[in-house]
């Protein structure tokens, strides 16, 4: 059995927002290696007290993979404006269609302890989709998917956005300081990292052919109709 | 044989070097007049730096760039405390000048505690004294076609020794907070951070404030001047010449 899964726009704003993440990550961590060290607050620099030093992140998880300071803020800057556009674009656009609202909005059987003591051991068994009803999201992945797309997303374009002298004063304020703001935007990066590595994991675990065509095509399959998949 | 990991490994090191080369792409350069565009559209061309309380400022504010140009030029200009310093002011104006020390610190003064964001990502507060630039400029009086005012600076930076400048578009050059300061947290300005004058630009990055600053051109293009892109950090390094970023 298929089932129409994903609308042409949300699988043009999946692979945009794909390439975005994939370029703002390591770009940013180049960005990070000019200075890799985290405050709260308004100030911070070599001789303040900073919450987080790291050593610089390797070659191979930077872009440009050499150290380029202004090469990183290029792909940062362009790549940046891609990610906010096109999350505007379609966080209005799912309003619209109606896509926030069915298939991300928790209902309130779902929120029992029976029912979230089911969808762990349905994650556990690796069942990850409701026979009844394949088409839809499990509480996971709604609260995944509404973290990424309401949370995590929006902090790192405003924290993003505070980082930049030319920016309303009061977007720095917001978030305690420019220097709070930036290790706001790095600890952002952290847990979006950590969605895509689960998230990578679970199509893998899902079967990464059904669920990358399906981002592609829209068309998915249901497990029950091809039991050798 | 060619191996699905061996493809994705050549592939991704090809997509690496790839990326690389790209990093200077005009479309990628494209972005920093989107966002200039965007941030004057909605932030406003007159829309004020945030300033701080005098108990905000960093205990100690670090320098960065050059610390001292030392050429010999210099050395001796710091000897007699920039008593035999002036401050050129040229170009496409319609009275060039020339203007000492204790004729900046006449003009009307503004003084603000200001955030210094560095583009490497710290921050560091301190207060910051001097004449607006836009009085300077009405005394001097701008010439039809005058579009950038360029700094040029003291120092020579790296080993290759290029001299250092900077340039800002009129919208900067006309906001209230864009200063030549010569004092620093009270005091005359120390010679790591730019003495005896730098430019204080406030929505934009470090390397905008030019230190050192000897002489002030009006121009109608930057072309023709260093490399052409704006800056020291422009031509060198490819730093985007919009610094509100």
């Amino acid at each position: 059995m298929q089932v129409y899964r994903h609308r042409l726009i949300t699988r043009i704003w999946h692979w945009v927002n794909a390439l975005a993440v994939l370029v703002m990550i390591p770009s940013g961590l180049m960005i990070f290696n000019a200075h890799p060290r985290l405050y709260w607050g308004n100030y911070g620099a070599n001789f303040d007290h900073a919450w987080l030093s790291l050593p610089r992140w390797p070659g191979w998880l930077t872009l440009p993979s050499t150290y380029d300071l202004a090469g990183a803020r290029h792909w940062h800057l362009f790549f940046a404006l891609v990610l906010a556009f096109s999350l505007l674009i379609y966080l209005l656009w799912s309003l619209a269609n109606r896509h926030l609202q069915r298939d991300l909005r928790f209902r309130r059987d779902e929120l029992s302890a029976a029912h979230l003591a089911g969808d762990l051991r349905a994650h556990w068994e690796m069942r990850f989709h409701d026979p009844e009803d394949p088409r839809a999201y499990n509480l996971f992945q709604k609260a995944s998917y509404a973290l990424v797309l309401f949370v995590l997303l929006p902090l790192l374009i405003f924290t993003g956005l505070a980082l930049a002298p030319g920016m309303w004063p009061w977007l720095a304020d917001l978030f305690g300081g420019r220097q709070s703001a930036r290790s706001l935007h790095f600890i952002a990066m952290a847990l979006l990292t950590g969605f895509v590595l689960v998230h990578l994991t679970l199509v893998i675990l899902a079967g990464p052919v059904n669920e990358v065509r399906s981002m592609i095509t829209g068309w998915w399959r249901s497990p029950e109709a091809e039991p050798g998949e | 044989m060619i191996t699905r990991r061996g493809l994705i490994v050549t592939g991704g090191a090809t997509l690496l070097a790839g990326c690389d080369a790209w990093s200077g792409s005009p479309v990628l350069l494209s972005a920093e007049e989107a966002h200039r565009y965007l941030q004057r559209s909605i932030n406003g061309r007159a829309a004020l730096a945030r300033e701080f309380r005098p108990e905000q400022r960093s205990p100690r504010f670090r320098t960065n760039g050059t610390a001292n140009p030392n050429t010999p030029e210099y050395n001796a200009l710091a000897a007699n405390r920039f008593a035999d310093w002036r401050l050129q002011v040229g170009g496409l104006v319609a009275r060039p000048l020339s203007l000492s020390l204790a004729q900046l610190r006449s003009l009307p003064q503004r003084a603000q505690i200001t955030r210094h964001d560095c583009v490497e990502g710290w921050s560091a507060i301190g207060k910051w004294q001097g004449p607006r630039l836009e009085t300077i400029l009405r005394l001097a009086g701008l010439r039809d076609g005058a579009r950038y005012i360029v700094f040029h600076c003291a120092d020579a930076f790296g080993q290759r020794r290029i001299p250092y400048y900077e340039s800002i578009d009129l919208v900067d050059a006309f906001h209230p907070q864009t200063i030549l300061a010569w004092a620093m947290n009270d005091a005359p300005l120390g010679i790591g951070h730019g003495a005896p004058l730098r430019l204080r630009v406030e929505r934009q990055l470090g390397y905008k404030h030019a230190k050192y600053v000897m002489r002030i051109e009006a121009v109608a293009s930057l072309a023709g001047i260093g490399r052409g892109k704006g800056g020291f950090w422009e031509d060198i390094a490819g730093y985007e010449w919009y610094g509100g970023i």
